[in-house]
């Protein structure tokens, strides 16, 4: 299916100033059971966000009213653990675009990438600056530009370059997916499969 | 590799697929929404492994919807042609410990499964990763996936284990030195003099944990050990087809002088029976110490730190050893193999099961249980209290009913000790076989060597 495009962002951020979230806190398995891609947003870090009663802890963000918009900032090394795609289906279902942090597991990164969910990886430094303009001011915006690779605090700046692999850039620039592209050079993979067989 | 999309990724061709019940459904979906087939249902394997019971596996399963998307695994390989081990065939079980006992993992291979620990087939010399649902797609619809080349780390471990000392404490030892990121965008070769030693099901082990130290992939190059293994086993090529095989393989392994973008050393005597305290793989230490003190962590993962203190509710500075545990679970794709349970089996024999443990020891697989019943380990097993049960991931992430239960502790030989990772406010250590063994004679984490 193809993905939602992604072009520029401006946006005000939910923090989550943790290192290490691993997908098991992103989505515990037991939301796993699911057979279809929808209703993952509402179990977005689900043991942080709820209690055992399923009511919202008062101190997790996500409670929080203060914060809110489409970009996720969190601590260093985002996503490690299991490569359940639920994870970044349950981000986006929730409604976020992107997802900023000076380090994200490979897996994690892939399956973000592959739905349209963009993981911006940034230095150390403008990851602790950022939390801190959030915590300053809540309503603090960002502007992610995917063409020009540049992700400012709004509204003076600084300013810092991403990575991104040019053919997922290109892909999410245009809602793009990879099934479309494999799918198109069939031949080519039959001619491998005859050499090879 | 097929092709290579002009400066981007490349092409590769998957030549085994592994499937299982969880991260399947959505992506036969699109198939069908897409309203085209498995490219290749012959080299396409499924199995339930995640979401069943490991107890009365011959009735219906409870839970509604582990017991609904079981049947869906069932529905979707009936409708695309795609050979199903399911709940109760003589071959199920854990999908990385079906593939390589069924001879179905090759050295050589490109291999990959909606799941992390698919790095477990690496140990064959494969080139074996795991993936996300819309990449399972892509490969059940193409064969194939994009992939851009990670760099290449070669981790060397020489010298002679300690007695007492396994494949689960190396692989545990490396975590807790290069951290769950050390290897991230790297695809780890396992090396060295005590990696040559191992069998294959303590290869497999190293591999499997291999995700996370956050590698792409962990592999172990091909030799004679990994060719014995496979010999004879079911869909292992035979005769004329097997000579050739070999031939193929033993061209395999890197040259002598390979370079790699990252090379580390570590020596096996360094490496004790390894425990993790924290909340993440890489808190682990060597069991005779203690919890580091808030000043020797490293100021970056102070906070990490503090956080899994917390929940664990222990102290820095505290001794492992004494601890009190309730629960030891024995099994995973991590140490559910025959060798894992020989080895539990052999300490125990003779003694008892202290009282305050409950013990879960679920094998790998129907091909495990039934060897382990062959050899006795399962009256062995019961003569001690302990009571084999059947085979699924089970306790490892708690999708079926065995969860650890809020607050407790258990020391558990699978790969995860994340927040509720066995259940909510379960607290697990992760450690060997060996190490479970101790601990689920005496009540609390024990050294294992103090037995041997």
């Amino acid at each position: 299916m193809p993905i939602d495009k992604f072009v520029k962002l401006e946006s005000t951020c939910v923090p989550v100033p943790i290192e290490n979230v691993d997908t098991d806190q992103i989505i515990p398995a037991r939301f796993l059971k699911a057979t279809t891609r929808e209703g993952f947003g509402d179990n977005l870090f689900a043991d942080w966000r709820y209690d055992k009663s399923g009511n919202p802890k008062k101190d997790f963000v996500l409670n929080d009213p203060t914060y809110s918009g489409k970009i996720l900032v969190a601590g260093q090394n985002f996503g490690s653990g299991s490569s359940r795609e639920h994870a970044a289906w349950a981000i986006a279902g929730y409604g976020f675009k992107a997802v900023v942090s000076s380090f994200f597991a490979d897996i994690f990164k892939n399956n973000s990438l592959n739905n349209g969910l963009l993981p911006v990886q940034v230095s150390k430094e403008f990851l602790e600056e950022l939390f801190q303009a959030i915590e300053k001011d809540p309503a603090t915006k960002v502007e992610i530009d995917l063409e020009n690779q540049k992700i400012t605090l709004q509204p003076n700046g600084p300013s810092e370059s991403f990575d991104i692999n040019p053919y997922k850039k290109k892909c999410m620039l245009n809602g793009f997916d990879d099934i479309d592209y494999l799918l198109n050079i069939s031949n080519e993979i039959e001619t491998w499969e005859k050499a090879n067989s | 590799m097929v092709t290579k999309v002009d400066g981007g990724p490349s092409v590769l061709y998957i030549d085994r697929h592994f499937v299982h019940e969880v991260t399947s459904p959505q992506a036969f979906a699109g198939l069908r929404d897409r309203g085209i087939q498995v490219r290749k249902p012959e080299k396409t394997v499924a199995t339930a492994d995640h979401n069943i019971p490991t107890l009365k596996q011959d009735q219906p399963i409870q839970d509604e919807l582990s017991r609904f998307q079981v049947n869906k695994l069932a529905l979707n390989c009936e409708e695309f042609g795609v050979p199903l081990y399911g709940l109760n065939h003589k071959w199920n079980g854990i999908v990385h410990v079906i593939g390589p006992e069924l001879g179905i993992t090759k050295p050589g291979m490109t291999i990959v499964c909606g799941d992390s620990h698919t790095s477990t087939h690496g140990a064959f010399g494969s080139i074996a990763f795991g993936i996300g649902t819309s990449e399972v797609e892509m490969v059940l619809a193409t064969q194939t996936l994009l992939q851009n080349k990670p760099k290449t780390m070669r981790i060397n471990i020489d010298g002679e284990l300690g007695k007492g000392v396994v494949s689960k404490d190396i692989v545990l030892y490396i975590i807790s030195q290069i951290g769950t990121g050390g290897a991230t965008g790297y695809f780890v070769e396992f090396a060295g003099s005590a990696i040559r030693n191992l069998s294959m099901e303590a290869r497999m082990t190293i591999c499997n944990m291999s995700i996370e130290m956050g590698a792409r992939g962990g592999m172990i190059a091909p030799d004679e050990t990994t060719f014995e293994y496979i010999k004879g086993r079911e869909f292992a090529p035979k005769g004329a087809e097997w000579d050739k095989a070999v031939e193929e393989w033993r061209q395999l392994p890197s040259d002598a002088d390979a370079a790699f973008d990252k090379e580390l050393v570590f020596k096996a005597s360094d490496i004790e029976p390894m425990i993790t305290y924290g909340t993440n793989p890489g808190m682990g230490i060597g069991i005779s110490k203690s919890i580091p003190t808030f000043e020797e962590i490293e100021k970056s993962t102070q906070a990490t730190f503090k956080k899994s203190m917390q929940y664990m509710d222990f102290e820095p500075g505290d001794a492992m050893i004494g601890k009190k545990v309730d629960y030891v679970f024995i099994g995973s794709c991590t140490n559910g193999r025959i060798e894992d349970l020989r080895a539990f089996a052999a300490f125990v024999k003779g003694k008892k099961k202290a009282d305050n443990i409950t013990a879960w020891i679920v094998p790998g697989s129907h091909q495990v249980e039934a060897q382990a019943e062959e050899e006795g380990i399962r009256q062995i097993l019961e003569e001690a209290g302990f009571e084999m049960r059947q085979p699924g991931c089970s306790a490892c992430l708690a999708m079926n009913d065995d969860k650890i239960p809020e607050g407790n502790y258990a020391v558990s030989t699978s790969n995860r000790n994340f927040e509720g990772r066995q259940g909510p406010g379960a607290r697990t250590m992760l450690a060997s076989p060996l190490t479970a063994a101790a601990t689920a004679i005496t009540g609390k984490i024990t050294d294992p060597r103090d037995f041997l």
